[in-house]
């Protein structure tokens, strides 16, 4: 493109035809901010619906379920920040675990990847918190205030008692929600039983208050008023998708071959006479859709892919008799070339699907492997750092040592101590070290060598602690220094 | 800010802070008020590389919130916290003043633990094991880094488990020792002494004192020059744990074994100093801690509880 007759350069003031559709606004003066106009987005029943539904039920079972569960004595899940012990089930994590951590984010990007290229925003549509918790409120508004057209009267209407009571009720159930969701995100770092009862009375500390209140008010600010702005403006991810899709990434997509041109007519007419597309114009895909664009334009990155436009298309299609699919799940290449359901299916399997695939089943089994091989204690050899070496009482040569036993079980643990790799050398402390359950333990440990078992200088040793009560041995580097 | 020979970088700094401030909410300002051009099609009629043209993206209105909002945290911020040059704050927030706010807190939620140790006897604590399970912490955290994590200590460091004693091991000398420390004193006295022949006799016979081997000869030389030792040494060379004068018949050798280390210390003396703890652990502290190194010498160490 390198002519450069073929540069279309649009000159400030010219104004350039509308390209079908609604027309489009004049060359304009523009401020540079941008008023949020408010969505009333209709409700819709479908297939993708249900499906939505289903991970709004099942995501939050497991947030507002999972702290209830208890595991024998204690909470199942639970994250003490104060003594930096994190407890998932039956694993005790200490801090410097922080590898599964890092583990996890790798799946879930990863995972974030494949379902990208696969099928496009599946996370956003279904999943996300902002969209479940927006799913959520947008329910409540709708049982309280009503459909679409009934909230934008309402809206409309000068202040009276039915307002009042409508709008108080939504927001005071919002906020109960919001509340209880707060309550629940502290209960994952506080025992969520005691937690309770603190509340109750008021003993509480200022930080459960805060972190209550203040993920309250995010949930209530972020479900209830921002919405389909914190996906627009906040949430890179809309900004990259772009490099996450190819041409055989499943998208939510108007088919326009099929739907231009878009008209209304009358459900008698024959279709194939009005010299008309199958899209009857009647704009219940922009009605229902939670970020307010008009998916008949094309791939934009407001759309959250949620499959709102494909439910509500459908039954307008079934409305007049014809075939379902004008808003669809499909492909750029399916939608250009026609391609059928199986075609499509095969270009799944393409190679970027495949190589993360592969990254991702590794890594998986990577971290599972490493978790279900994990020993459960953790040590740490620190050699003294006051005394070098020391010659005590008949030569032997003796060094001191600090040892961190990190014990990641919930009983307390008796771990042995031996030493070896150089002739002779022996523990002179007591060889068995007792450690309570889940805690840590600095322990001195005294090493001595025979006299002329070695010669001056620093030797590689190693020390093995081998718990008593359970399975588990680790074996540890250090140096042990004979002096001139 | 002492560094400073006049307020000027202050009021500098404060000036540039304020006049920011004040930059961003006039820019705030213009931007709300300024108006753009776009074309029909929503583009901004600027392209690049042939076919790239830029759409009219505006801002979220309220996103022009958030800004002002920084602008007030700031201001509010600025005016409750130090931040405007020396201008201390309506809180009168330091540093040091919230490290020892936390360090009292600290201090308060133990004080009940400790002071059920407070009451008891030093011995009866050595044998409490969570007392010395806090007591070994206390040991590593603020003693093992001269006496070493097994506290038997090191050249220049004295050993905490065995029986000798510069000052006394009763569990009140000790926490006299943690508490206001020691500075233990040898002067130089190879003057008093005599030639370098009458230190090196002199050394000989300390080294006779406690049985290590020696040259007869020099130590008994040595042993009427020993007189000006003995006044703190004592005449049999037992010391005087009064003025932490080390007992020399015990064949245990603080500052090194052997002639050549006992003629420099007559020649060069030494001072020996264990800081005091007073400022850095409570006195429920020390009680604990004392009664650990007390148990350390005095029972089966107390290392697998």
């Amino acid at each position: 493109m390198s002519d450069p007759s073929a540069r279309k350069i649009i000159p400030i003031t010219v104004q350039s035809a509308p390209k079908g559709g609604p027309a489009e606004p004049g060359p304009a003066m523009h401020s540079l901010y941008e008023a949020q106009k408010k969505i009333y987005p209709r409700s819709v029943a479908g297939l993708f619906t249900r499906w939505r539904w289903v991970m709004v039920a099942l995501t939050q079972l497991v947030y507002y379920g999972l702290p209830w569960l208890e595991w024998g004595q204690r909470q199942a899940v639970l994250f003490d920040l104060g003594t930096r012990r994190f407890y998932i089930f039956g694993l005790v994590l200490y801090p410097q675990d922080f590898i599964y951590l890092t583990g996890l984010l790798v799946i879930s990007a990863l995972s974030l990847f494949l379902f990208t290229a696969v099928a496009g925003r599946l996370w956003c549509g279904y999943t996300c918190p902002q969209t479940v918790y927006t799913e959520i409120f947008l329910w409540i508004e709708h049982k309280l205030e009503g459909d679409r057209m009934a909230r934008m009267r309402l809206d409309a209407a000068p202040l009276s008692a039915n307002k009042l009571l409508r709008k108080g009720s939504k927001h005071f159930v919002w906020i109960a929600l919001s509340l209880w969701t707060g309550f629940t995100f502290v209960g994952y770092f506080s025992p969520i039983r005691a937690l309770g009862t603190e509340f109750l009375h008021a003993q509480v500390t200022s930080w459960e208050v805060f972190w209550t209140f203040f993920y309250g008010f995010a949930t209530y600010g972020a479900a209830g008023f921002m919405r389909e702005q914190v996906c627009k403006y906040m949430c890179p991810y809309a900004r990259f998708q772009s490099a996450m899709f190819d041409r055989d990434t499943l998208i939510v997509t108007y088919d326009t071959a099929r739907g231009e041109p878009r008209g209304r007519r009358a459900r008698s007419a024959d279709p194939a006479t009005l010299d008309l597309g199958a899209c009857i114009d009647c704009t219940l895909c922009v009605q229902v859709c939670p970020t307010g664009i008009d998916i008949r334009k094309g791939l934009q990155y407001e759309c959250i892919g949620c499959g709102a436009c494909v439910d509500v298309c459908d039954t307008v299609m079934d409305k007049m008799g014809y075939a379902r699919g004008l808003i669809k799940y499909s492909t750029e290449n399916a939608i250009e070339q026609r391609w059928s359901r199986t075609q499509i299916w095969r270009r799944v399997l393409r190679p970027r699907v495949l190589v993360y695939s592969a990254i991702l089943a590794a890594i998986s089994l990577a971290v599972v492997f490493n978790l279900a091989m994990r020993t459960p204690f953790r040590v740490d050899v620190v050699r003294d750092r006051g005394t070098l070496a020391r010659v005590v009482n008949g030569g032997l040569v003796e060094n001191v040592y600090q040892l961190q036993i990190m014990n990641a079980t919930e009983s307390a643990q008796r771990y042995r101590i031996t030493a070896t790799g150089l002739p002779g050398l022996s523990v002179v402390t007591d060889d068995t070290v007792m450690v309570d359950a889940t805690q840590s333990r600095w322990v001195a440990l005294r090493l001595q060598l025979p006299p002329d078992a070695a010669p001056a200088g620093s030797h590689p040793i190693r020390l093995a602690i081998e718990a008593l009560d359970s399975p588990g041995r680790l074996v540890e580097k250090s140096a042990f220094l004979v002096p001139r | 800010m002492s560094d400073f020979t006049s307020n000027f970088w202050s009021v500098y700094v404060a000036a540039i802070t304020l006049i920011g401030i004040v930059a961003c909410l006039l820019l705030l300002w213009f931007s709300g008020k300024a108006k753009a051009n776009t074309a029909g099609d929503n583009t901004t009629g600027h392209v690049w590389d042939g076919d790239l043209r830029e759409m009219n993206n505006p801002l979220p209105r309220w996103w022009v919130g958030l800004f002002i909002i920084t602008v007030v945290f700031a201001l509010v911020y600025l005016a409750l916290y130090p931040g405007l040059g020396t201008y201390p704050g309506l809180l009168g927030w330091t540093s040091r003043g919230q490290y020892q706010t936390e360090v009292s807190k600290g201090n308060a939620e133990v004080a009940p633990l400790y002071a059920r140790y407070s009451s008891m006897k030093p011995e009866d604590v050595a044998a409490d094991a969570q007392a010395m399970a806090i007591g070994e912490r206390l040991f590593m955290n603020n003693c093992a880094q001269c006496h070493g994590s097994d506290a038997r200590g090191g050249n220049g460091f004295p050993n905490l488990t065995d029986s000798d004693w510069l000052y006394g091991g009763t569990p009140d000398k000790i926490i006299e020792t943690i508490t206001h420390g020691r500075i233990g004193n040898m002067p130089p006295m190879a003057a008093a002494v005599g030639s370098a022949d009458d230190v090196k006799n002199v050394a000989q016979y300390v080294l006779s004192l406690s049985g290590s081997p020696h040259d007869s000869l020099r130590a008994a030389l040595g042993k009427p020059k020993f007189a000006v030792c003995a006044a703190c040494h004592g005449a049999d060379g037992k010391g005087n744990q009064a003025i932490g004068a080390p007992n020399l018949t015990d064949d245990i050798w603080l500052h090194g074994y052997g002639e050549k280390a006992i003629v420099a210390m007559i020649n060069n003396g030494m001072t020996n100093q264990m800081p005091a703890q007073e400022n850095r652990l409570t006195e429920p502290q020390i009680h604990v801690l004392a009664s650990y190194v007390w148990g350390l010498s005095n029972k089966p160490s107390p290392v697998s509880r």
